[in-house]
């Protein structure tokens, strides 16, 4: 972990405390009503939408000077857009940052889940570009706000079963939609499927936040996510038919590194943390050799 | 191998450096000056300050600068320093009929009181490029108007003076909305759906404009008037119990008048769109008012049948800082995902190789079978 100086000149996590109130008031009320997309008057921030302001407006407004912050994408710590936000906090907020999962208080993410389970005190932060599940079927605000209060979800499960009658399986692999509490779907973002899981009565609190959209939407701890399924179809994580190539990990979701221009392939862990601390304790792949030099 | 995948850190710092230098280029080129920029580049700089939502020339000309000349990064870069500023409250509706105006013109009358007044317009000129300006060849000034000028009239007042033209609804005194401390809900009131336009993407709204024009929600538009000029802004200080001057600023105004034949609720009359924008920028005022007058089918009755009637796929979509932000985060790491979706596609493939195979197979059978039968 490592500690930083806070840049003077802009106030602390750098949104002013009105704004900060602002979204804190969005964020509880999306705790309230689990799944449900509070709208809320996002700002501009000084990057660019769709790279997570969303993300990083929520992390601003919850954070405190105490606070261990991880921000990863794509499962890692070290990917340009969280070295970025990393920076970020640490210039307008001075906090301490780390990369392992265990030590961090707030984790923002990027499109996954960290592998090892998150615990009580814990906030996941995600950045979301799309927050509507229902946008890709049907395109107007004004029509899906009146499905969710309708509870009008047959479109999706048409969708789905669409899908099963032309592939044979549901052909949706990441942003795979959840019901939350029998009553909201919900998007988790851009996370592959095979993160859905976890989701499910996580003991951390999980934000989203979509900047863009203007949405912020909530899993407080122990909600119940169910991903869309049929019962003669039920739902599936992907499977990867060998372990992590750097530590052996298996039963996590898994990057395929290209080796060459001859079909040379190797796959390593998504979560560079779970991967590394893994290593650390001995654990090894089949390549972990080569890859270490 | 997989190594090199690290090292994010260092990369966007030298990613900077390089940015810098490149900024800057050849460095026996003078630098440019903040002046130079706001003198000969005005037009830029009023763009800026139109989508940029802040009417600074000096903060816009170093975005401008900073950004290299891409306008729209410059717009973002003001974007992001104007939301930290604190927000007093709100201005008084300006005055245009009051406006000192530099330019103002109208397509519907040939005469009509402040007459027709060209400005420094490209409207007549001859696109021929001027190899003059290759150098810093002795510009003569301006010639200005002697004595004291007569009142400029709106047209929409001359025109609502007949009663031919809607009457446009005061504000009431109550607080208008504000897109920077409210979210986006649709339907937006007209009020909102202007200071959405208003900071909207001059290409995106021109290209809507044009779009309602060559008919797709034809709204039979004449230039009513356009005026370029500065204007008062007044603040009301309830502890004084008046409003105060606070500054001037410079506007370019566009009435449309549109031709509406009328409906069940409304007798047949002259319609508006209006376009309102920071600095001298027409085209972008046009273009914003025919999509204003589009984006009010709903309120007159019409047919939405165009995209630009449809507000929320205006609206939407007109914000350029947005935009390109969504658009270029495609740039951004999307490993898991696309992971996700090789697995499916190499699913899926099998599953069609496999059906094909046994497709095929059963031709070839049902062939031997045929000529067997034949046979």
């Amino acid at each position: 972990m490592t500690a930083h100086p806070q840049t003077s000149g802009y106030n602390f996590a750098y949104l002013d405390e009105q704004t900060k109130r602002m979204i804190r008031r969005a964020i509880l009320k999306a705790i309230a009503i689990p799944g449900y997309q509070v709208p809320f008057a996002s700002r501009e921030m000084p990057m660019p939408y769709g790279w997570g302001t969303g993300g990083v407006q929520v992390t601003a407004a919850i954070l405190g000077p105490r606070d261990v912050l991880k921000v990863i994408d794509q499962g890692a710590d070290d990917t340009t857009n969280a070295v970025s936000i990393r920076k970020f906090f640490e210039r307008v907020a001075g906090v301490e940052t780390t990369t392992r999962t265990a030590d961090a208080t707030i984790i923002q993410t990027r499109h996954r889940i960290p592998e090892a389970p998150l615990r009580e005190g814990q906030v996941l932060v995600y950045q979301v570009p799309i927050p509507e599940p229902l946008r890709f079927l049907e395109p107007r605000e004004t029509e899906t706000r009146k499905m969710h209060a309708l509870e009008e979800y047959g479109l999706m499960h048409v969708k789905l079963y669409e899908d099963i009658a032309r592939n044979g399986h549901i052909a949706t692999t990441y942003a795979y939609p959840v019901k939350i509490e029998g009553r909201y779907v919900m998007d988790p973002s851009p996370t592959p499927k095979f993160d859905n899981p976890k989701m499910h009565m996580s003991e951390a609190l999980q934000l989203f936040g979509a900047g863009r959209e203007k949405r912020i939407y909530a899993l407080p701890p122990y909600t119940d996510v169910v991903s869309l399924d049929f019962e003669d179809h039920p739902f599936e994580v992907q499977r990867f038919d060998r372990p992590c190539a750097l530590c052996g990990a298996e039963q996590v979701y898994l990057d395929e590194v290209v080796l060459d221009d001859r079909g040379g392939r190797m796959f390593v862990c998504s979560d560079t943390d779970h991967c590394e601390s893994r290593q650390a304790q001995g654990l090894r792949g089949e390549l972990s050799g080569e890859a270490a030099q | 191998m997989y190594v090199s995948v690290k090292g994010g850190e260092a990369a966007i710092d030298n990613a900077h450096r390089l940015l810098a230098d490149r900024r800057r280029g050849d460095r026996s080129v003078p630098a440019l000056t903040l002046d130079q920029i706001t003198e000969q580049l005005a037009l830029g700089v009023d763009r800026v300050m139109s989508e940029g939502s802040l009417y600074d020339r000096r903060l816009a000309a170093l975005a401008i600068k900073q950004a290299r000349g891409d306008l729209i990064e410059a717009i973002f870069l003001v974007r992001a320093y104007r939301t930290t500023l604190p927000r007093f409250g709100f201005a008084e509706p300006v005055d245009t009929g009051a406006m000192l105006v530099e330019r103002r013109i109208s397509a519907c009358y040939k005469d009509l009181p402040g007459g027709q007044l060209l400005g420094p317009t490209f409207d007549y000129t001859h696109r021929l490029l001027d190899e003059e300006l290759e150098v810093d060849a002795r510009i003569e000034p301006g010639r200005m108007r002697e004595g004291a000028s007569e009142p400029v009239t709106r047209i929409v007042d001359i025109l609502g003076g007949e009663g031919l033209i809607e009457e446009e609804p005061g504000t009431n005194g109550e607080e208008p909305g504000d897109i920077n401390q409210t979210p986006l809900e649709f339907p937006l009131s007209r009020a909102m759906r202007l200071q959405s336009l208003a900071r909207g993407d001059e290409g995106f709204l021109l290209a809507l404009g044009y779009s309602t024009q060559r008919g797709y929600a034809r709204s039979h538009p004449f230039a009513g008037e356009i005026r370029i000029g500065e204007v008062e802004i007044e603040v009301y200080l309830p502890e004084l119990g008046f409003a105060v001057p606070v500054g001037r600023v410079q506007l370019t105004e566009c009435q449309m008048v549109n031709q509406f034949k009328g409906s069940a609720k409304l007798p047949p009359q002259f319609t508006r769109g209006y376009g309102l924008v920071f600095g001298q920028s027409e085209r972008k005022a046009m273009a914003m008012a025919l999509c204003d007058r589009a984006l009010r089918a709903e309120e007159l009755g019409e047919d939405i049948v165009a995209p630009a009637q449809d507000q929320e796929f205006v609206i939407s979509h007109c914000d350029n800082v947005q935009a390109t932000g969504f658009v270029e985060h495609l740039k951004l790491p999307h490993y898991v995902d696309f992971q996700a979706e090789l697995g499916l596609v190499r699913t899926m493939r099998a599953e069609f190789e496999r059906a094909n195979g046994v497709f095929q197979q059963a031709q070839a059978e049902s062939a031997i079978e045929k000529k067997e039968a034949a046979e």
